[in-house]
């Protein structure tokens, strides 16, 4: 690294949409961070997209408006971007680029690192085994998030995904051990970032959330450093600090947007409805950053949220997303009450892995697979119903759809500031299942019926 | 030596490169980055690299590698887990950061023991030495032919020693193989010979065939990767390389912490001991991934000519083909459907085609079964990967969202699926032939009759019918579903299957005997058949009893 100021660059070729395309540089790598000067002074930033002889193209994270081809100055770092890292993240307010927005000073760190981070090695990764409690009873109870896993919320259009989100930011606990929580959020509205601001007022101990805001009305281009930015700093707070770390990321529709939006500046071939056609791995570098290490203490946990454009869930967005996280919570209409999980089409790939004996409650898994069984029979007792009449059902099918109305009352029905023990979640989940007869709990043994079942035969 | 002048990600353009060829490895910049040429115009080379090629910059020196990406071929091979370039992962740090290479897990030394004596002679592909400590499975080192003029005596020794020198040629433990290319064999083997998986749906109505081709298409969340994960644990060849491409990295710990556990119930050593795992997780560099599936084969092959049965699982190919994808337009190249090169199915059929059963160079026969699976985006199988990998494999199990959503695992669709090598497996098996025709026509007359029974509803249906619907709900219950967390029914070996199917039949004949001798069908369908749905669960001697309490309890129907 030299003591000398950058050298900078005078000779913009090109400005277009995002785009940059400096001409007469040397020296310049791939991915660098660049600073781009405006006449009136104000400072930019940028990433090099592409560099071919002297021609860089650099994507500007604030956007191109008002710079000018003869005015504009650009200097390069010398290196891909690094942000500082450490704890001084924890407690703090930041814009999508991770300068403070809390009147506070620039974030300084003992260490930084690259945000585009490094993959994990696969050998050294430690298969998650220990829950994230998040006091949502339909989470928690069917679709139990695990340390080190992804899982991805999905929701269709008008639903409070963002207030789920941030209940869940809010109310996740890891036990006593140490927890932090870093919510990036990614071209919400204003509306939307009041109310999610508003939601983690109650996060109980302040110092442990960092906030990331990238607003609708900032700059789109912006988005993209966002969630690198809030996992470089989940990485360090994780792995070396030894903290298990949630990470919000939402909406990633809006992310993904931004990505469509530089892929078509560049001219680049486009897959389908013209996200580019690297959607999946970009995903995945954001994504795969989840994991514990063998050996270490710490977990980063990821929970992406996002909107289904349409409530499609085969549009590129969510698909692509589905195939990279472990699992998925999805939002649906059909649900009367918030939080709206329809427990049938969610999952969690990790839970068998993370609940249970000595993690949440050893009948956890029985009694979990218990309610989807008596649900997924509602439901076709319920399309019967909707044919022949309720009164046209066997007793047995009558007492499930009474079942999956006192899952809907009793278990998934939730307040938004209600944050519910893992005691209480299963006492109500045994309530549910004790609608039935207990002939019917074939899923349950013995033991477990004996302690928690509470129907009349 | 050349110059970088164009770098786009993983493209990057070189002048300079006097001399080069195609496909040849060069190292980029200061960390000597690994890439592959794929164009040449001149002395100007194109160059899909390895790593990430963040602060490559144009002015960059480039290195000719001399020779076309090669893997490292040995005894370390089994039992470790490795990169798209076969580059040992185990010992290599905690983040992979391209600027640190490391070979620990290669560098080390193996007890030989040699089969031949100085001044005979070796054909070409036989054994000439064998390595003891190389996984569960005796390591050969085979001869390139010839005189053999010196040949070390039993001991130890490194990787990289020559152990021999067979017809004036060095021989060591260790050989590098270009991956891009197939290696060598006598002749090919038509006669089919089961691979068996020890999935009942796969054994009996779907088989694949030692040296055969399967893809499994699947939305997410149908189960693929606990299907093909499954296959891994249990299917009867001798090395399993289990090529992880483009997907989760808990997925990948997964796997390998399983078969570290798991015990192989052949060897009484564990199952990682014969395989080898090629880890390229989804954000891993990803023109590795393209490399990763030719790796795989290549391991495959090299364990085929010491006359193994090898199986390459590949999860998945979408990724190994959204990488072409991603390279072809950063080069500009035209693209074909939904943005694909045009040779998207030239190189599926190249990456299917080495398969096969053979007959070495030495005269054993050894066989490498590709199974390859495929992520159709948004669950659509019309998209261009899919339809093209169904043109060139012989056998295909469609993964059913619908059966998946009803918890109904393996969720391979019986009407979506084909096997083209089940004719060619039953030749000889009339007895399995006709248990594997009645059960596919007993569930086809079941999905005809539950269209049916959703319009007029099940009661309308003549007494027959309702049994076909029964038969149907028997055969899926307690035959095509196989939990994968069962002790005793994730794997189910050919007799069992054989024996379940057959009490199952037995059942479902019973049940159409009654009907026609005038017993109700709701009578029936009223008895408690779960003896024989739980028979998976049940030890094998206890099949025949379940179903005989079932059957004489229908009798009484009489």
């Amino acid at each position: 690294m030299s003591t000398w100021a950058p050298v900078e660059y005078t000779g913009v070729a090109e400005l277009r949409g995002p785009l940059v395309i400096v001409r007469g540089v040397r020296n310049v790598g791939w991915d660098e961070y660049a600073t781009i000067i405006l006449e009136s002074g104000e400072r930019r930033h940028g990433l090099v997209l592409d560099v071919d002889r002297d021609l860089a193209v650099v994507q500007v994270l604030e956007g191109t408006g008002g710079l000018g081809a003869e005015t504009t100055r650009v200097t390069f770092a010398g290196s891909p971007l690094r942000v500082p890292v450490g704890a001084g993240w924890q407690g703090r307010v930041c814009n999508g680029r991770g300068r403070p927005l809390d009147g506070g000073p620039p974030i300084l760190g003992d260490d930084s690192a690259p945000v585009a981070g490094f993959p994990m090695n696969p050998t050294v990764r430690q298969p998650p085994t220990e829950p994230v409690i998040t006091g949502v009873s339909a989470i928690d109870a069917l679709t139990t998030l695990v340390r080190g896993q992804k899982l991805a919320v999905f929701a269709e259009g008008g639903l409070p995904h963002l207030e789920l989100a941030a209940q869940v930011a809010a109310q996740a606990h890891t036990g006593g051990e140490p927890f932090s929580v870093i919510f990036a959020a990614m071209g919400l509205t204003h509306g939307d970032a009041a109310t999610v601001r508003d939601i983690l007022e109650r996060r109980s101990s302040a110092a442990e959330l960092t906030l990331l805001l990238n607003l609708a009305g900032d700059p789109v281009i912006e988005r993209l450093l966002t969630p690198r930015i809030a996992l470089t700093v989940a990485e360090h707070l994780a792995f070396v600090l030894r903290r298990h770390v949630l990470v919000v990321l939402a909406d990633m529709t809006s992310y993904c947007e931004a990505l469509r939006e530089v892929s078509a500046a560049r001219g680049e071939i486009p897959a389908r409805r013209a996200y580019p056609g690297y959607l999946y791995s970009d995903l995945a570098s954001i994504y795969e950053r989840c994991g514990r290490i063998r050996g270490r203490p710490g977990s980063v946990t990821v929970l992406p949220v996002l909107s289904m454009p349409g409530g499609d869930i085969t549009h590129p967005v969510p698909d692509l997303t589905g195939y990279i996280t472990e699992g998925q919570i999805l939002l649906s209409r059909e649900v009367p009450s918030y939080p709206h999980i329809d427990p049938l089409s969610s999952l969690s790939r990790m839970m068998r892995a993370g609940a249970g004996e000595g993690r949440t409650r050893p009948e956890h898994l029985d009694l979990a697979a218990q309610i989807l069984a008596g649900l997924s029979r509602a439901r076709q007792a319920g399309e019967l119903a909707d044919l022949v009449g309720e009164s046209a059902l066997t007793r047995t099918d009558r007492r499930y759809l009474a079942m999956a109305q006192a899952f809907l009352v009793g278990l998934l029905a939730q307040r938004p500031d209600e944050a519910r023990t893992l005691a209480d979640t299963f006492d109500r989940a045994w309530q549910v299942v004790s609608v039935l007869p207990r002939s019917e709990l074939s899923m349950l043994g013995e033991q477990a019926l004996e302690a928690g079942y509470r129907g009349q035969e | 030596m050349g110059t970088v002048t164009r770098v786009n990600g993983p493209l990057v353009e070189v002048r300079d490169l006097a001399g080069a060829a195609m496909f040849e490895l060069v190292l980029l910049g200061p960390y000597r980055l690994p890439g592959e040429i794929v164009r040449l115009s001149g002395s100007h080379a194109t160059v899909q690299a390895y790593e990430y090629t963040g602060g490559l910059a144009p002015g960059d020196p480039a290195d000719r590698g001399g020779a076309p990406l090669s893997a490292l071929l040995g005894p370390h091979l089994l039992g470790g887990v490795y990169d798209g370039l076969l580059r040992p992962l185990t010992g290599a740090g905690t983040w992979l950061d391209p600027a640190v290479s490391s070979s620990a897990a290669v560098a080390r030394s193996w007890q030989f023991t040699p089969l031949v004596g100085q001044g005979g002679r070796a054909a070409p592909g036989t054994a000439i030495g064998r390595v003891e400590d190389a996984g569960s499975l005796p390591y050969l080192v085979l001869s390139p032919g010839g005189e053999v003029s010196a040949i070390s005596r039993p001991g130890r020794y490194p990787h990289d020693a020559a152990v021999a020198v067979v017809g004036g040629t060095e021989v060591r433990l260790t050989r590098s193989r270009q991956v891009r290319q197939a290696l060598p064999y006598a002749s090919r083997l038509d006669e089919a010979v089961p691979l068996v998986t020890g999935q009942r749906t796969i054994d009996l109505l779907l088989p694949v065939c030692l040296g055969g081709t399967a893809a499994v298409p699947g939305g997410f969340g149908t189960g693929k990767t606990v299907l093909l994960q499954q296959i891994a644990k249990w299917c009867d060849a001798d090395v399993v390389i289990y090529v992880g491409c483009g997907e989760r990295g808990n997925e990948m710990a997964d796997v390998v912490a399983e078969l570290a556990e798991l015990p192989d119930p052949r060897t009484g050593g564990r199952l990682i001991e014969r395989t080898v795992v090629i880890a390229n997780t989804s954000n891993m560099p990803m023109m590795a991934r393209e490399t990763s599936i030719y790796t795989g084969v290549t391991v495959a092959e090299h364990f085929r000519d010491m006359g193994y049965a090898a199986v390459v699982i590949a999860d998945s190919t979408s990724r190994w083909a959204e990488a072409l994808r991603e390279f072809a337009s950063r080069s500009g190249t035209l693209p074909a459907e939904e943005g694909y090169p045009a040779d998207l199915a030239s190189a599926l059929a190249a990456f299917y085609e080495r398969a096969g059963r053979v007959v070495t160079l030495g005269g054993d026969t050894g066989s490498v079964t590709i199974i390859g699976a495929v992520s159709p985006p948004g669950g659509d199988l019309t998209e261009p990967v899919t339809t093209q990998t169904e043109r060139f494999v012989r056998t295909l199990w469609a993964l059913d969202r619908d059966l998946a959503y009803a918890r109904h695992y393996p969720a391979i669709s019986w009407r979506e699926s084909f096997s083209r090598d089940a004719g060619a497996l039953t030749r000889h098996d009339p007895e399995n032939a006709s248990r594997r025709a009645r059960v596919g026509r007993l569930l086809a007359e079941a999905d005809r009759l539950t269209t049916l029974a959703e319009l007029v509803g099940a009661g309308a249906l003549p007494a027959r019918e309702r049994i076909g619907l029964l038969a149907g709900r028997l055969l899926r219950e307690g035959f095509l579903r196989q939990s994968s967390l069962s002790v005793r029914d994730a794997y189910c070996r050919a007799s069992r299957t054989a024996l379940i199917a057959d009490a199952l039949l037995a059942v479902v004949e019973r049940c159409q005997d009654l009907v026609e001798h005038d017993v109700p069908a709701a009578a029936v369908e009223d008895r408690d058949f779960s003896p024989v749905l739980r028979a998976k669960e049940a030890p094998e001697g206890e099949i025949a009893a379940r179903r005989d309490a079932v059957l004489n309890d229908l009798e009484t129907l009489r």
